[in-house]
């Protein structure tokens, strides 16, 4: 499956082409495999904030933790700034790069260490990745950086131990991590999931703040589609390992081309809107991924599949401008061929 | 008026500490009518989950009652013990907890943790039990071959609807549920959801449902609770508060999630967390966050009143004022 050029696609901060990573099930001898990720090809530009949309066990966690090179693809490859990365292997190579491209967690209670005060990670940091600041101007710089994010007063709030901050401010302590190191690209992992519904809105300002004011980039990964909206300028959706449907935020959720995308749209929950019965499965069983026949992911909760749907695996298309989506139907639609497929659904 | 399935009276639950005692539920009033949806709703640490565990007499030191009644069909809980606690508890009343694959037992097949809570009542036989887990198991749509699975082998969103096929196992007239649904995505939450009120229209049981997301419950509740610090700050019919919250607190909650349709604005949230119920602000508990805050709020603290048919306790609105 490949993504279709676009216009300014050199100009990508981060790209992957045909990234995949499978994971062996089983004993020694077991031929059986996991396709946590299937070729997927992305890209985020400077200054964009790209959400990477799915439900548990779709493969975004895997992909970001591919782009954070803690997995190794199976296959495909990742390009960042013009470089391919994904065979970075020297510890100079790895911190330049993740001095680049830090990850935000998504556990605010697990990913600090608890015996320390905050400012350790935050000084560790800049002492790894700019060892030419003096202790004098590390402590400034990380008292600007937990300013940035919120965490006022610094001085104050550096001295302090995980336990006596809020699960909102651990994670600001995440992004002031992040910030830190001057990072040109952000991987956000769900920051906000575990976080109460009123603190959640600060956080998802903050890392709209970093974007327009420090001018990073921001790959949010969430399994909540309004808060993708609220944030992202581009959105991306998976299924089953398979990014389904990419393209701009309001593109996709004001006209959603893939059905599981439609299936997503309608399943949020909204108070100011009456509900309605969305169409299609939605309690029917995960996707199968595990040794994966050929053939779009979705089908067996899809209510408009075809035949040829469980045949033949469908690659992003391009439906709209910079709207894509690997559907069938979709494309069939889209180009008023519905005749066409159903001819070579026939043929077959 | 009859008298409510669900009485609770005047509940206070504090966690004893030696730094002080942590007081998670103050004077509390919550009445369920048979067959309603009465959603709790506040953020982490507003108590109510704890407010659910004393309903359900789970509450375990260093939790404590520290006042008030609960009576469900008539019965005083707070002074049940033993015997006559454990007839009613699951056979009349059953709880869903968060954590599904925490709450089944991962050393047991469904039918067997089936079996056990069914042998805890009664005398039954294999058969018995066998044709009440298929039973139930349809009840909550899930294929009744997986009686003989284990929790791990099941999704998140079947583990939770197995919980809840074990809820039901009795026909209970009340179940009590403390965010089923938070481990789940968005299509398996609306899936969960809209079983469990088709289940309620077929059986008739009432339902507290506490969740810390307001907009789940929107299209699913009769009546919602706002609670926040350990205190109820508003209650009304589900449409009513939504159409109109009256409470700052209620009003934040309610902008506090984005939408995905309609226009894209800067919303703000709530600024600050919620208080150290060692030690709660003094007159209203919200003030300090309270975008509308008045001099008085400082220091008076406003009573729960009526406010045409809404209980809200601010003293934006003059029942609340009252001594």
């Amino acid at each position: 499956m490949t993504m279709p050029a676009v216009a300014g696609a050199d100009a990508a901060l981060l790209r992957t082409e045909g990234l995949t990573r499978h994971f062996r099930l089983g004993g020694m001898f077991s031929g059986r495999q996991l396709h946590a990720v299937d070729g997927v090809s992305l890209e985020i530009r400077p200054r964009e904030i790209v959400a990477l949309v799915g439900e548990s066990g779709s493969g975004k966690t895997t992909v970001a933790r591919l782009l954070a090179l803690l997995y190794r693809p199976t296959s495909g490859r990742i390009v960042y700034d013009g470089r391919p990365v994904d065979r970075l292997r020297s510890r100079r190579d790895l911190l330049w790069y993740r001095g680049q491209v830090p990850t935000v967690f998504q556990d605010p209670y697990g990913s600090l260490n608890p015996v320390f005060r905050v400012s350790h990670g935050v000084l560790r940091a800049l002492q790894l990745h700019r060892p030419e600041l003096s202790p004098a101007a590390r402590q400034a710089e990380a008292e600007r950086v937990f300013e940035t994010v919120g965490l006022s007063p610094a001085r104050r709030l550096l001295r302090a131990f995980p336990y006596e901050l809020s699960g909102g401010q651990r994670q600001r302590v995440g992004f002031a991590q992040a910030l830190a190191v001057q990072p040109r690209l952000i991987l956000a992992d769900e920051p906000v999931s575990m976080l109460d519904v009123s603190i959640r809105i600060g956080l998802l300002n903050l890392m709209r703040d970093l974007r327009d004011q420090a001018g990073v980039s921001i790959l949010f990964i969430t399994h909540d589609i309004a808060s993708a909206r609220y944030l992202a300028d581009r959105m991306l959706v998976m299924y089953g390992g398979h990014l389904v449907e990419t393209g701009p935020t309001e593109a996709i959720l004001g006209a959603p081309r893939h059905p599981y995308t439609q299936l997503l749209v309608a399943s949020a929950p909204d108070p100011r809107q009456q509900l309605t019965e969305p169409a299609g499965a939605l309690a029917a069983e995960p996707p199968r991924v595990i040794d994966p026949p050929d053939g779009c992911r979705f089908v067996g909760r899809c209510p408009v599949a075809v035949a040829l749907c469980a045949q033949r695996t469908p690659a992003l298309t391009q439906l709209a401008p910079e709207h894509h989506a690997a559907c069938w139907v979709a494309a069939a639609a889209a180009s008023g061929e519905r005749a066409q497929v159903a001819q070579q659904v026939l043929e077959r | 008026m009859a008298v409510p399935l669900l009485d609770v009276r005047d509940l206070s639950v504090a966690y004893l500490s030696e730094a002080g005692d942590v007081g998670a539920v103050d004077h509390v009033d919550l009445a369920v009518e048979a067959g309603e949806f009465v959603a709790l709703v506040g953020e982490s640490s507003c108590g109510k989950s704890t407010l659910v565990f004393a309903i359900a007499r789970l509450l375990a030191p260093p939790a404590e009652q520290t006042g008030g009644t609960i009576t469900f069909r008539g019965e005083d809980l707070v002074h049940l013990r033993g015997e006559a606690l454990r007839h009613l508890r699951w056979r009349d009343y059953s709880v869903v907890m968060q954590s599904a694959m925490n709450a089944l037992n991962p050393m047991k097949s469904l039918e067997a943790q089936f079996g056990d809570a069914m042998r805890a009542h009664e005398h039954v036989s294999r058969s018995a039990i066998r044709q009440r887990t298929v039973e139930v198991l349809r009840l909550v749509g899930i294929d009744p071959v997986h009686r003989q699975s284990y929790p791990h082998q099941l999704s998140g969103g079947m583990r939770q609807r197995a919980m809840i096929a074990m809820a039901l196992l009795f026909s209970p007239s009340l179940i009590l549920m403390d965010e089923p649904t938070s481990a789940l995505d968005v299509v398996a939450q609306r899936s969960l959801m809209g079983q469990i009120t088709q289940l309620q229209r077929e059986l008739g049981f009432a339902v507290v449902f506490v969740t810390h997301d307001m907009s789940l419950v929107s299209h699913y509740s009769d009546r919602l609770v706002v609670m926040y610090a350990g205190q109820v700050v508003e209650a009304a019919p589900t449409a009513t508060l939504f159409g109109r919250p009256l409470h700052p607190y209620s009003r934040g909650l309610f902008d506090a999630f984005p939408s995905i349709r309609g226009p894209r604005t800067r919303l703000t949230g709530i600024p600050g967390s919620p208080p150290d119920l060692r030690r709660p602000p003094a007159g209203c508990r919200f003030h300090p966050r309270c975008p509308v805050v008045m001099e008085a709020c400082r220091t008076q603290a406003p009573r729960l009143a009526d406010q045409d048919g809404t209980l809200v306790r601010c003293l934006r609105y003059p029942g609340s004022a009252a001594t």
